[in-house]
C-alpha cells in the first residue's frame, strides 16, 4: 500500500499543535493532564475558586451532583427466610434443615451480611469525602483570597519602596546641595574678590567688585544651574526636593508609574559617579550631581 | 466479474453514510464489473418498515433486488437486549437474539444469496452489524467480502461477530484506525484487505464569491457542514466558539450548513443557513477560512475529505481517532480535546493564513492521492483481482455450525463495551 502520510516542508500538524500546546502553558502556566483538565472541567472548579462565586451551598450541590448511594438493606441470618406472611415463614422455618441438607447457606449470610456493613461504611466514607472535599474547596478559597491579599500589599509596598527610594535620594541630593553651597560661600568670603571673578570678563564686576557681588555672583550661578537643568528638561531638571514633593503629593501607583523615567536618570547618575571615582577627582562630582 | 452488493438500504433517496458508500462504490465498480444489489425494502433505518416494492428495480442503471423484512424493529426490545449484551455478561442466544432484534430481519434475502450463491464471483458485505452481513456472509463464506464500516462502538465488542470477521475472504476498511479497531477486536490480521476510503463528486469549478453574495455573508469564518445534532458534537462547538467570541478578538464567525435538531446559540457570529444544495455546500467550503468538524464518532468523514477536496484545511475533534487520524496523515487539519486547543487552534488559522493554505495545499494532495475515484476503484479491483486468483481455503470459522440449544444459553460471554474499553485506541501508527 502506498505511503498514507503526506509531508510537507512548509507546515507540520505535528509542530503545529505543540506551538498551540505550548503557547496553552504558558498562559496557563501550568502543564495539566488531559485527565486533570477533564476532572477541573467537570467540577467547575474555578467558580469556587473565584471568591465572589462561592456559594453557601456547596455541599449540598456535591450531594445532589454525586451518584446517589444505593438504598442499604441490614441482613441478618434470618433475613433470607424471612417474609410478611406468617404461614410462609413457619414452612420455610420447618423445611430450613431440608435446605441446609443440600447446601451450606452460612457462607452466603456471611457474606451478604458483611456486604452490608461494607454498604454502610461506604455512604459514611461519601459522607466524609464530600465533607472533607467541601472544606478543602472552603480552605482552597480562603487561601486564594489571601494570596490576592498579600499580592496586593506586596505591590503597594513596591510601590511605596520605589518613593521612599527616590525620596531619600532626592534629600540627599538637597543635603549635599546645602553644604557644598555653604563650604562655597565660606571660602569666597575669606579670599578675595577677583580670585573668584572670571580673568578675562570685562565690565565693572571685574574691576570693582561690591561686597554684594559674591552674593549676585552665586545667585547667577544659581540661575545659570537652573536655565541649564530647564534646557535638559526631564524629571531630572527639577530642583532637587520637587521630585520628592510631587511624589508626597501623588499616590504610590502614581509613584510606580513614573519609575521608568526616574530609572534611567539614576543609572546614568551612577556611572558618572564611577566615572569620577575611576578618575580620582572628587571636585567634579558636585557640579554633576547638581545636573541631575 | 459479477458482484452482488448487498447492504441494508439501497437508493438514491438513502443518505445514511454506510448506504450511500454502498451506492457509490457499486455505481463506480460498474466500469470494471456486473454489479447487482441485494437489499431489503426498508428505508426507515430505526423501524425497517417496508416501504420499496419487493422485486427487480433499477436505480441508476444498476439491477437492485429487493427482499420484504419479517418484522419491524421494536425499540423496546432492542434497547433491552443492547442493555443486556452490551453490558452484561450473557450468552450467544442473546447476541443472536440481539441481531435479529437489530435487523433488518430479511430471511428471502438470505436465501436468495445461498441459493444463487455460483451466479456470482463476489459477494460485498457492507456493515458488520447488521443482519443480512452475518447471516449473508454464513450462506457464502468463500465469496464473502466485508466492508465492516465499524466505529468505535459496542457492537465491535459482540463475540458473535469474530467469526464473521475471520471467516471472510476479504475485508475493506475505511481507515486505517477502524482496521486497526476491527484487528483489535477479532484479530483477523492474516485475512487480505485493504485500505480504501470513499471518494467525492466534487464539482470541477467553485465561486466563493456567489456563496457570499447569496447569504450575505462577509469576513472570515468556519464552516460546519452536516446534521446538527448532539451526536455529531454540535453542542460542544457552540459551547467552545461562544466562549471564543468572549474571549479572542478575533473576527472569525462560525456558518452551519445543515438541519438542525439542536437550538442554534443566539450569537451574531453564527449563522445557521440550514439545508444548502450541494452546489452552495462546495462554494461555502470553498469561501470559508476551515472546515470545523466536531463529532465524536466517524468512520470516515466524507465532508472532511470534500473539504480538502476543494483545498480548505480542517479543524476536527481530536477525540475522534479517524478525524485525528486523517488530520495527521494528511497534514492538513489541527485537532482540539479542549476548549483552550479550540481557541489556540481557530485563532491559528485566523493569524496565519499562509500556512492555513499550506494545510489545504496538502489536504488537497492527500485526497487526489488516497481518496480520488479511480484510487478507489483501483484498489477494490485490485484485491478482487487478487482473491480470484486464490484458492479459498475450506473450513473457515463462519462454516461452523452456531452452538446447540444448551451451548448457546450458556452465560459466559463478556460485555461488549468491557471488550471495546481494552481495544486499541488513538490514531494509527500504521500507514
Amino acid at each position: 500500500m502506498a505511503d498514507f502520510n503526506i509531508r510537507s516542508d512548509s507546515v507540520n500538524v505535528e509542530q503545529i499543535m505543540q506551538q498551540i500546546r505550548a503557547k496553552i502553558r504558558e498562559k496557563r502556566g501550568v502543564d495539566y493532564t488531559e485527565q486533570q483538565i477533564r476532572e477541573l472541567a467537570a467540577v467547575k472548579l474555578e467558580r469556587f475558586l473565584d471568591p465572589q462565586k462561592v456559594r453557601s451551598g456547596l455541599l449540598e450541590q456535591f450531594r445532589k451532583g454525586g451518584i446517589s448511594p444505593l438504598e442499604n438493606y441490614s441482613f441478618e441470618d434470618t433475613t433470607l427466610f424471612e417474609s410478611h406472611r406468617a404461614p410462609l415463614r413457619w414452612i420455610r422455618r420447618l423445611l430450613r434443615p431440608i435446605l441446609k441438607l443440600q447446601f451450606n447457606p452460612n457462607p452466603l449470610i456471611h457474606v451478604l451480611h458483611m456486604q452490608a456493613d461494607i454498604n454502610t461504611r461506604q455512604t459514611q466514607y461519601t459522607e466524609i469525602s464530600y465533607e472533607l472535599l467541601h472544606n478543602l474547596v472552603l480552605e482552597t478559597t480562603r487561601l486564594s483570597i489571601e494570596v490576592k491579599n498579600l499580592k496586593m500589599r506586596v505591590e503597594s509596598m513596591s510601590s511605596r519602596f520605589d518613593f521612599a527610594e527616590r525620596r531619600a535620594r532626592a534629600l540627599e541630593g538637597i543635603v549635599q546641595y546645602r553644604s557644598e553651597e555653604k563650604t562655597a560661600e565660606a571660602p569666597a568670603r575669606g579670599r578675595a574678590p577677583h580670585a573668584q571673578a572670571p580673568p578675562a570678563q570685562p565690565g565693572p564686576s571685574a574691576q570693582a567688585p561690591a561686597p554684594d557681588a559674591d552674593q549676585a555672583a552665586g545667585i547667577e550661578a544659581r540661575r545659570r544651574r537652573r536655565r541649564r537643568r530647564g534646557r535638559r528638561g526631564g524629571p531630572t531638571s527639577r530642583v532637587p526636593g520637587e521630585g520628592a514633593a510631587a511624589g508626597a503629593n501623588g499616590t504610590g501607583d502614581e509613584a510606580v508609574s513614573s519609575g521608568p523615567d526616574d530609572q534611567a536618570p539614576k543609572s546614568g547618575g551612577r556611572d558618572d559617579e564611577g566615572r569620577e571615582r575611576a578618575a580620582g577627582t572628587d571636585a567634579p562630582t558636585a557640579p554633576d550631581r547638581e545636573d541631575q | 466479474m459479477k458482484l452482488a452488493v448487498v447492504v441494508q438500504r439501497y437508493g438514491t433517496a438513502i443518505a445514511g453514510g454506510a448506504e450511500l458508500h454502498a451506492r457509490h462504490v457499486a455505481e463506480h465498480l460498474s466500469k470494471y464489473a456486473e454489479v447487482e444489489v441485494l437489499t431489503s425494502c426498508a428505508r426507515d433505518y430505526v423501524t425497517w418498515r417496508n416501504e420499496l416494492p419487493a422485486g427487480r428495480d433499477v436505480v441508476n442503471g444498476l439491477m437492485v433486488r429487493r427482499f420484504p423484512v419479517r418484522h419491524r424493529r421494536s425499540v423496546e426490545r432492542f434497547g433491552r437486549l443492547s442493555a443486556t449484551v452490551f453490558q452484561q455478561t450473557h450468552s450467544v442466544a442473546d447476541e443472536l437474539a440481539w441481531l435479529d432484534a437489530e435487523g433488518p430481519t430479511s430471511p428471502g434475502l438470505i436465501e436468495y444469496i445461498r441459493s444463487n450463491r455460483d451466479a456470482y464471483d463476489f459477494f460485498l458485505f457492507w456493515s458488520f452489524r447488521y443482519y443480512q452481513a452475518y447471516y449473508g456472509a454464513r450462506a457464502v463464506p468463500d465469496r464473502a467480502v466485508l466492508v465492516p464500516t465499524a466505529e468505535r462502538e459496542p457492537a465491535i465488542g459482540v463475540s458473535l461477530f469474530r467469526p464473521l470477521l475471520n471467516g471472510v475472504r476479504g475485508v475493506v476498511y475505511l481507515t486505517p484506525e477502524e482496521r486497526d479497531l476491527v484487528n483489535g477486536a477479532s484479530g483477523n490480521d492474516s485475512i487480505p484487505s485493504i485500505v480504501a476510503g470513499s471518494g467525492s463528486e466534487v464539482p470541477e469549478r467553485v465561486e466563493p464569491g456567489r456563496f457570499r453574495q447569496k447569504y450575505g455573508i462577509e469576513g472570515p469564518f468556519a464552516i460546519y457542514v452536516g446534521r446538527i445534532d448532539q451526536n455529531k458534537g454540535c453542542d460542544e462547538l457552540f459551547d467552545f466558539f461562544v466562549r471564543f467570541t468572549r474571549s479572542e478578538r478575533s473576527p472569525m464567525q462560525l456558518v452551519l450548513c445543515g438541519n438542525s435538531i439542536l437550538p442554534i446559540p443566539d450569537n451574531p457570529r453564527i449563522r445557521h443557513l440550514g439545508f444548502v444544495p450541494d452546489e452552495d455546500k462546495f462554494d461555502g467550503i470553498a469561501a470559508s477560512e476551515l472546515l470545523v468538524m466536531p463529532s465524536y464518532y466517524e468512520s470516515l468523514s466524507i465532508v472532511a475529505l470534500e473539504a480538502w477536496a476543494t483545498g480548505k484545511p480542517v479543524l476536527a475533534n481530536a477525540k475522534c481517532d479517524v478525524l485525528k487520524g486523517q488530520c495527521l496523515r494528511s497534514n492538513a487539519g489541527l485537532f482540539y480535546e479542549t476548549w483552550d486547543e479550540f481557541a489556540e487552534a481557530l485563532s491559528w488559522f485566523a493569524r496565519r493564513p499562509e500556512q492555513a493554505r499550506a494545510l489545504g495545499a496538502n489536504g488537497c494532495a492527500y485526497f487526489r492521492q488516497h481518496y480520488a475515484w479511480p484510487v478507489v476503484e483501483k484498489q477494490y479491483m485490485d484485491l478482487l483481482d487478487h482473491l480470484a486468483r486464490e484458492k479459498p481455503s475450506g473450513g473457515g470459522p463462519l462454516s461452523e455450525p452456531l452452538p446447540g440449544w444448551w451451548q448457546r444459553r450458556k452465560l459466559t460471554l463478556p460485555p461488549a463495551e468491557y471488550v471495546l474499553e481494552r481495544l486499541p485506541k488513538g490514531p494509527s501508527r500504521r500507514s
